[in-house]
């Protein structure tokens, strides 16, 4: 068992070996710039660009011609909300969304904001759900917008799509959705889900870091304004050299999660099932955060009460895990996804998320129960808190 | 195959492939605070030292990007109000964008410092400039410190595009007078995916193009490519002997370029007469569509564009060439770029078959 036991696959996934050995020719002898039209080395890119373009689009039924190469998630949420905005804006000047939303969405919506956009912000329910009879009163005549998130990044719940998509549908509204923590873990396809924009990560499914996607309708057509301008790659909607091997391994992740997600998935939860029955079994005080079934498998999102966080996760070094997304981990300021539930400060700070994935062993789940149960009790005995508590004070109890 | 389209994008170093396969291994979000995330974060900041170091740049003036397009893009768009004159022969990446008023070149493919003055005194708004250290296409290097030097007489901003410099000449961001630089990884032997902005005022204010998790210091969202950036501070430290590698490269373009002197009739050379990067040539045969040319030579196994390898389809006749004054040629012209792994013998068998095949296709296009 190697330490510390990665258990941080909402911050980011090892590649996949299998994706690794499918890039490595792309960085070494099929290196070719996929935009060159003269020569092989062009043609042998842009083959495996295109191929990797089915490989993402069948994940998500979608068509290849729908699938816009990005840097990664943060740049497709970056390009879907402004770039939508830039098009549509002069007629319809409202969003909605949602505050457990990734930051690059809420600040990609704080930026229309500022330039005359009206944003509404939903909240969530202590299951971190979102309310949809809120959603639909939300949309006005003058709404372009909805920006969903499929899979939360840190309580891994998963939104009602199919009844978002639908409600978008019916009052003529774009729908977008972070897909960032869900493509790949859960099965999604956009023509179900009614879908217009939907932002894909490379990392977050054991492919490469630096590339992702964003998935745009085709019918009916869905028009974004370029983020960025240049050789007009992308149908012109995203300039700029396409890393070749990233994509390739984009693909093959693609390719790979289409294949095992069933089996995975079943693998995954019963994992997640032990650690969380192994600490919520010999620790009192725990509480699980977001939906206890509407779930990514992947995913635990703990509270521990009578414990601090920051030490917490200071004396758990054998063992990677978080208090939150990985963007903000190091301002150490409570999660706003968990104050978002309704939890104080104190508890969102004694919070951990853990996350599974594909090479998640049964000896590092046990491992980490033992180490997290160890840790609580030793900070625990130390916490006059927790010895009130024991005396029965009415203090605490009240 | 032998590969001579080094501007369009140069193969990986074998430092830079050891040093990527590792990292890509290894799991780690460079801002999780744990161990994992930590050693992330090492990889990441032990290539901005590098780069840093290599444009004379603080690193924390670095602003790691997904290429040289969002670099320039991020340049133009981060100092709103400005407004931006760029030359005649910069990159769609800087030209497709908001552009106030273009700066013609002369026929050699320089920019016109007396029409820069003149664009500069006409408006009292503050400018910024863009202006690229060495054409993609031609070579053609710009007058980049006397430009920057008159543009600051004037209040304004200079950015850069450094990315065909970079490796192939001192590129110093500080000597240039730069107040922003962009380069690319995958033009120098790194990976693609990967640039980066480099400020010389590590204080600059500036409004971002990607906002999310606030990484870069803010100045550019999302999850780093770390092994992208780590690749692309393993191509810088293996750039080596510049000057030695440029005089290596000048000489078997010379080559290249004497025998199509002595042997191709009406064949034109661009930029032949003014500073020029050492491993670009930039030609055109009297006649010959490029295309028909281009054709020839991947047949034979040569690997060689016209004009830059941007947007798809089919060739239009370069843009660069058109701004220099050349509306003749410019459906005509080819480039040959040579890099890093380029060996004598490339050059050797590239001679004898170019000479060849050129020699066919003008008398074949001169009898039409």
């Amino acid at each position: 068992m190697k330490k510390p036991v990665y258990l941080d696959y909402q911050a980011t996934t090892p590649c996949d070996p299998r994706v690794v050995e499918t890039m490595l020719p792309y960085f070494t002898e099929k290196f070719g710039n996929a935009h060159s039209v003269t020569h092989s080395y062009g043609w042998e890119a842009e083959e495996a660009v295109e191929l990797a373009r089915e490989q993402i689009a069948e994940l998500i039924g979608a068509e290849a011609k729908e699938i816009i190469f990005t840097s990664g998630a943060t740049e497709a949420n970056n390009l879907a909300i402004k770039g939508l905005a830039r098009v549509y804006g002069e007629r319809k000047k409202h969003v909605v969304t949602m505050a457990t939303e990734h930051k690059c969405v809420l600040e990609s919506a704080k930026r229309l904001e500022e330039s005359g956009f009206t944003v509404t912000v939903l909240g969530v329910g202590p299951d971190g759900l979102v309310d949809l009879d809120e959603l639909a009163a939300a949309i006005t005549d003058e709404t372009l917008l909805v920006s969903v998130m499929a899979v939360n990044n840190e309580i891994g719940v998963i939104q009602p799509l199919a009844e978002i998509g639908a409600l978008c549908r019916s009052r003529k509204v774009f729908f977008h959705s972070d897909g960032a923590q869900a493509v790949g873990k859960i099965p999604l396809d956009v023509n179900a889900l009614n879908l217009d924009l939907l932002s894909l990560s490379g990392h977050k499914i054991y492919g490469p870091k630096g590339v992702g996607a964003l998935y745009v309708r085709r019918r009916p057509r869905v028009h974004l304004a370029p983020e960025m301008d240049g050789g007009g790659q992308e149908r012109g909607l995203r300039s700029g050299t396409l890393a070749t091997p990233l994509i390739v391994g984009f693909g093959e992740a693609c390719r790979l999660a289409g294949l095992e997600m069933d089996e995975e998935a079943k693998r995954l939860r019963r994992l997640r099932d032990r650690l969380y029955q192994g600490i919520a079994g010999r620790l009192e005080g725990v509480t699980l955060n977001g939906h206890p079934d509407r779930r990514i498998p992947g995913n635990l999102n703990l509270s521990f009460a009578w414990v601090e966080g920051d030490r917490l996760l200071r004396d758990l070094t054998e063992i990677a895990v978080s208090t939150g997304s990985a963007c903000s981990a190091a301002t150490l300021e409570p999660s706003y996804v968990l104050r978002a539930l309704g939890l104080n400060s104190e508890l969102a700070h004694a919070s951990l998320r853990i996350g599974l994935g594909r090479f998640t062993t049964e000896e590092e789940v046990d491992f980490a129960v033992e180490t997290i149960v160890g840790t609580v009790n030793r900070q625990r005995e130390q916490s006059p808190l927790w010895a009130m508590r024991r005396e029965g004070s009415a203090l605490v109890d009240r | 195959m032998t590969y001579l389209d080094y501007n369009a994008t140069a193969p990986l170093r074998d430092a830079v492939f050891a040093a990527m396969a590792e990292v890509m291994r290894q799991p780690g979000n460079p801002s999780s605070v744990h161990r994992s995330g930590r050693q992330a974060r090492r990889h990441v900041e032990e290539a901005r030292d590098i780069v840093a170091a290599a444009v004379g740049a603080a690193p924390a003036g670095v602003i790691f990007t997904s290429g040289g397009t969002e670099a320039n893009n991020l340049a133009l768009s981060a100092f709103p109000g400005r407004r931006v004159l760029a030359s005649a022969v910069e990159h769609p990446s800087i030209l497709k964008g908001k552009i106030d008023d273009v700066v013609p070149v002369d026929r050699h493919g320089v920019i016109d410092l007396v029409a820069l003055d003149e664009r500069l005194s006409a408006d009292k708004t503050p400018a910024l400039l863009a202006l690229m250290l060495a054409n993609n296409e031609t070579g053609v290097v710009q007058p980049v410190a006397e430009a920057a030097a008159l543009a600051h007489r004037y209040g304004a901003l200079v950015h850069g595009d450094a990315i065909q410099a970079l490796g192939k000449r001192p590129v110093d961001i500080a000597a240039l007078g730069l107040d922003s630089l962009s380069l690319s990884a995958h033009k120098i032997g790194g990976p693609q995916g990967v640039g980066a902005l480099v400020l010389a005022d590590t204080d600059a204010d500036l409004v971002p193009l990607l906002v999310g998790g606030g990484q870069e210091r803010r100045h550019r969202a999302g999850t780093e490519n770390v092994a992208g950036i780590t690749g692309f501070g393993a191509a810088v430290a293996d750039l080596g002997d510049i000057e030695a590698e440029a005089a290596r490269l000048a000489a078997l373009r010379e080559r290249i370029e004497r025998a199509a002197l002595d042997n191709l009739p009406g064949v034109t050379l661009f930029g032949r007469k003014v500073a020029r990067l050492p491993n670009t040539s930039c030609l055109a045969l009297p006649k010959v569509p490029a295309q028909t040319l281009l054709m020839a030579l991947d047949l034979a196994g040569f690997a060689v564009s016209a004009g830059s390898a941007c947007s798809s389809g089919k060739l239009a006749p370069s843009s660069v060439l058109l701004a220099m004054g050349e509306t003749a040629l410019a459906g005509s012209a080819i480039r040959i770029s040579l890099g890093w792994a380029t060996e004598d013998q490339d050059i050797d068998s590239f001679i004898d078959k170019f000479v060849a095949i050129g020699q066919r296709l003008v008398r074949e296009h001169q009898a039409a």
